[in-house]
């Protein structure tokens, strides 16, 4: 054995040892799973060595495995029979997309990515990631990271998509918290934020990506803990979707050189940071962009011309998960020696592990390997023959000559001891705020300070400053812009492209994220979420038949039995409302363990639970998109679907210090009518103008509508169709009940919208006006609200204008 | 009538190339993606060609600053074909990172004649950093200036075009400045002066200038990019009177304009 190889002395070690191994290596394994390695390593007569156990600890981590989700769970709720649960994965996300069957969903959950039909020639790849735990320790080279991440998931997906979008949405502590606030040993949120902000748009933006969707929320809980989603989408030939790998193809690594960078990134994602994370720089990867997009270059072209069968990221775990998994079936035989490093020096294991960026494994039959490395010199992408894939089923890893693992292939991938959780939920008792109404008749209350307050509050508060450091115009096909209006700086509910320049079809993506009403019930935060993402696709003129989601859960410690609980809401949620709607989920990821331990005070503190939904959706003809600025003077104004009494996790309340009970329900029975006559509606060309309304309730979607398009609104609010006995003005105004639009359309369109729309509830609120004044009258027949167009914008623009 | 044929030329972190590419396509013209490298090595000929665009991206990451890596490249590799190419009255268009490398190899505002009669590849203006000094992506109305470029010909005395770029603030010397105006080099100029209007704080509000010729035209903001109707960021306002008028945005005609100068003249 190599001399820079060591055996890790597992046979003879006690509980206490076992674990001692694992925390002083980052293995981030538990005592059960050091045990079923012992156990095998005892069969087999000998210890393991350093780069076994390493192969095995990234293989089985949380973030490559995700051994919650496919965990066996106890779960309680108060009042209701104790239900056990065969994995949350399969129990309530593959199942829900199985049971909706679309034919469009070309490859789900197995792949990089996600895979649904564009049009005759090319499907479409989605993907979105999170790279929370880099981004906290080093915002900058974390995010930037985390977009190099996801684009390689599109480019390893079936053969390799070309990447076509970026979607980005962060998380952070609130910008103006005071420093001597800050938890020890972590960044300033409005550092983590300008961080995060330069990462993505200097890769985003290096690797000509538009990146033209996203959403950001503040919350003081994501201050030691901000989370980054990045997501990439792909174009792919229709052909060019399956992959194999056979016993003879050869090894081939694409790209970057190998150095220290991002050692242990997937064991130390899937544990808790705290005040001492600063220090474990060297799991932050260096990002460099323009070597990954002279490797989608070379790539693209070597896939065009069917040079190789295969083709994965390099990712958490580096070439261990890679390899380890294109040859989990077959084997692998890889010779460390032959990696092309960065500097000398490196141990074997940590030249396996090793996270650094910008490379891809692909299999190449040896016949094609000269007419590759030509591609590759022409295009200045190194290329190196690591190994050959082989029938042993074994993964055997060679440095200089001498054998430093050989791992059986079922252990690894097999071998892990299916954990057993216990999960509980208990719903949360928060004070309820009365409404500031003094009733119909005699109500002299104004909203107008609240309204601007709400404008004003970051999480509705214009993001136009980061948007526009994104270029979301390069290659050509953005046809609706993150920012729209009459001055380009409305909030559009979603992006619309073009990936093929001359055809009409369009690809629309959205998000939906609501970690407020996890203080309520996670349940109606998931639901919510996806209520959300399918609104503002059909905002722009999608439609819920050709809409796939992802979802991408960030948690805190799934090992606490209450955190649990909340994952099991939220999944619940997930198969309740996706299936309701018949939109499958293609793709997701978790990243769990978001906690922060004080080590001195041992105070603990997890992030809200929070899931994003992404939505993805194909439109035959991108000339009925429509935008939320109002269009025209005249024109009349709609709320579309029931409001209810929702104030629970609602930014109304939360601007006066509550948080309430009662989060916005999802009523798919009458909502699902609802969605799909409005973009009937739409298609048909009835609809000026449309704006999801969520945040902030009727109040802010007219408002931001309104100032979008640069006129006035003059609005009652005594036609709003409510689905309980909700008078009071603030509710009416504030509420944030789920699957409502507001809308405008042209007089002449009266009845023709009304007809259409004829067993859905609708009300008119009102018009459109020359005059820049925002009017709207309670029911009191007194106005609640009066001000000036210009006085809600500069309250939006003004909070995050630098 | 000669068949137009258009040589984009990437090299590592060029990423503009595709829309350009279709860009040229709709114009009419037959067009290449050809690597640098294949232009240094012989296999690709520049002679070849009518037209070479140098498209927008980050050539070799833009390290040091904005395309001085790949105008050095085309300075030393390429001189004597660049040379024959811009002799033989063929067209140049560089966009976003491809103005700021004809900027840096000197072929825009043009190339000086010293003394002795030789032709002198020499930076003798520059692209800046913004003074909002951050990347800005952002449409602007520019105003076409009377100009013997020949990409502009005939075209609408205002034109919508986006940027995307940190460093595009055009600035030179007062002398080389006056020769522009001198010589109706500036091309298009940002409607009015005030930022965001003026995207980048360039002098006299310059957008895009060509040499003494009209051959060579460079210019920060993305024509590749509006090539249809549906690109303009307000496209939805439009009304149905609007919505007859046409189909083709506002960058297509530049691209329409070099096809037809190369079918006429060369």
């Amino acid at each position: 054995m190599s001399s820079t190889v060591n055996e890790i002395n597992i046979l003879n070690a006690d509980d206490a040892e076992l674990m001692r191994i694992s925390r002083d290596g980052t293995l981030s394994l538990n005592l059960n799973e050091m045990k079923a390695i012992q156990t095998h390593f005892g069969t087999l007569g000998r210890n393991p060595t350093d780069v076994e156990i390493e192969t095995i600890a990234q293989t089985w981590s949380e973030h490559c495995v995700h051994k919650t989700f496919k965990s066996i769970i106890r779960y309680s709720e108060e009042g209701k029979e104790p239900e056990q649960i065969d994995g949350l994965f399969p129990s309530y996300i593959q199942r829900a997309t199985e049971e909706i069957a679309k034919p469009w969903c070309v490859s789900v959950f197995s792949d990089n990515a996600g895979i649904i039909e564009f049009d005759e020639t090319f499907n479409l790849v989605f993907k979105v990631e999170t790279h929370n735990h880099p981004s906290a320790i080093e915002p900058y080279g974390g995010a930037g990271t985390g977009i190099g991440g996801v684009i390689r998931d599109s480019l390893g997906t079936g053969l390799g998509a070309k990447p076509i979008l970026n979607t980005d949405v962060f998380c952070f502590g609130i910008p103006d918290m005071s420093y001597s606030e800050l938890p020890k040993g972590t960044l300033h949120p409005k550092r983590v934020f300008k961080g995060v902000v330069a990462g993505v748009r200097d890769y985003g933006n290096r690797m000509g990506i538009p990146t033209a969707n996203g959403a950001i929320l503040f919350d003081p809980r994501y201050t030691a803990n901000p989370l980054v989603f990045c997501g990439n989408v792909g174009l792919i030939p229709r052909n060019r979707c399956e992959k194999s790998v056979e016993s003879g193809d050869l090894v081939v690594a694409i790209g970057g050189q190998t150095g220290r960078d991002g050692i242990h990134g997937a064991t130390f994602s899937s544990a808790e940071l705290d005040d001492t994370s600063e220090g474990l720089g060297s799991v932050v990867q260096i990002g460099n962009p323009i070597m990954e997009k002279k490797i989608v270059d070379a790539l693209l072209q070597a896939r065009d011309r069917n040079l190789y069968r295969s083709i994965t990221d390099c990712g958490a775990g580096g070439f261990s998960s890679a390899v380890g998994e294109m040859g989990a079936h077959i084997g692998a035989e890889v010779h460390l020696e032959r990696v092309s490093l960065k500097y000398e020096g490196l141990a074997p294991w940590e030249i396996w592990l090793s996270e650094a960026q910008e490379r891809m494994v692909i299999a190449v039959p040896p016949e094609n390997l000269s007419e590759l490395i030509t591609i590759c010199e022409a295009e200045f992408v190194e290329a190196t023959v690591l190994g050959t894939f082989t029938d042993t089923h074994r993964l055997q890893v060679f440095y200089e000559g001498a054998i430093v693992a050989d791992l059986e292939m079922e252990f690894l991938h097999n071998g892990l001891p299916k954990p057993v959780k216990a999960a509980v939920w208990q719903p949360p008792k928060h004070p309820e705020m009365p409404s500031r109404d003094e009733g119909i008749g005699v109500g002299n209350a104004s909203y107008t300070d609240d309204l601007k307050r709400l404008l004003a509050s970051p999480n509705i508060a214009s993001k136009e400053s980061v948007i526009r450091q994104y270029d979301h115009g390069v290659q050509g096909g953005v046809v609706i812009n993150p920012l729209v209006g009459v001055a380009n700086d409305g909030p559009s509910d979603a992006c619309v492209v073009t990936p093929v320049l001359g055809s009409r079809k369009g690809v629309i993506i959205a998000n939906g994220i609501n970690p407020k009403y996890s203080d309520v019930d996670p349940y109606l935060s998931a639901a919510s979420a996806i209520d959300e993402a399918l609104r503002n696709i059909v905002a722009v003129g999608g439609t819920l038949e050709k809409t796939a989601l992802l979802d991408n859960f960030c948690w805190g410690n799934p090992d606490k039995p209450d955190r649990l609980g909340e994952l099991v809401r939220a999944a619940k949620a997930c198969y309740d409302i996706a299936t309701a709607y018949g939109t499958p989920f293609i793709s997701g990821k978790d990243s769990l363990y978001n906690e922060y331990r004080d080590t001195t005070t041992g105070e603990q503190r997890a992030i809200p639970s929070t899931l994003l939904i992404s939505a993805i959706c194909v439109i035959p003809d991108i000339r009925n998109a429509v935008t939320m600025d109002v269009k025209a003077p005249d024109n009349l104004i709609y709320v579309v679907g029931n409001t209810y009494t929702e104030l629970g996790g609602s930014h109304y309340f939360g601007i006066h210090g509550f948080i309430g009970n009662s989060a916005p329900v999802v009523r798919p029975d009458e909502a699902k009518l609802t969605m799909e006559r409005f973009s009937s509606a739409i298609k048909s060309g009835l609809v000026r103008s449309c704006h999801d309304c969520s945040e902030g309730g009727i109040g802010v979607a007219a408002a931001e509508m309104a100032f979008a398009g640069g006129y006035g609104m003059t609005l009652n609010l005594d036609n709003i169709p409510t689905g309980d006995e909700t008078d009071a003005d603030d509710y009416l105004l504030f509420s944030e009940s789920n699957s409502r639009f507001i809308v405008e359309i042209e007089p002449e369109h009266r009845d023709a919208y009304e007809n259409h729309m004829s067993g859905v509830p609708i009300g008119y609120l009102g018009t459109v006006t020359a005059a820049p004044e925002f009017v709207i009258t309670g029911k009191s027949g007194h106005p609640i609200i009066e001000t000036a167009i210009d006085v809600l914008k500069s309250a939006w623009q003004t909070p995050l204008h630098s | 009538m000669t068949q137009p044929k258009v040589l984009i030329l990437r090299t590592a972190g060029t990423n503009c190339d595709a829309e350009t590419d279709t860009a040229f396509q709709f114009a009419g013209a037959e067009t290449a993606l050809v690597h640098i490298q294949n232009l240094i090595s012989g296999k690709v000929n520049l002679s070849d060609y009518h037209i070479l665009a140098i498209p927008g991206g980050f050539s070799y990451g833009d390290d040091i600053s904005a395309g001085i890596l790949l105008a050095v490249e085309m300075k030393h590799k390429l001189t004597d074909a660049l040379n024959r190419f811009v002799g033989d009255g063929k067209l140049v268009i560089g966009i976003c990172n491809g103005f700021q490398v004809l900027v840096r190899t000197g072929l825009l505002p043009g190339v000086s004649t010293s003394a002795n009669g030789t032709s002198q590849m020499t930076q003798r203006a520059t692209l800046a950093m913004n003074t909002s000094a951050k990347f800005e992506c952002r449409w602007v109305d520019l105003e076409t200036q009377e100009s013997p470029c020949v990409f502009t010909k005939n075209i609408k005395p205002s034109v919508y075009l986006p940027v995307a770029h940190a460093e595009g603030r055009f600035t030179a010397p007062a002398d080389v400045l006056a020769e522009l105006e001198a010589n109706n080099q500036v091309v298009f100029r940002y409607a009015e002066s005030e930022y965001p209007k003026n995207p980048n704080g360039s002098d006299a509000d310059i957008a895009g200038i060509c040499d003494t010729t009209g051959r060579i035209f460079g210019l920060m903001p993305h024509p590749e990019r509006f090539l249809t109707k549906w690109n303009h960021p307000r496209w939805t306002r439009f009304s149905q009177a609007q919505d007859t008028v046409t189909e083709e945005g506002d960058g297509l005609a530049i691209f329409k304009n070099a096809v037809n100068y190369v079918k006429a003249n060369l």
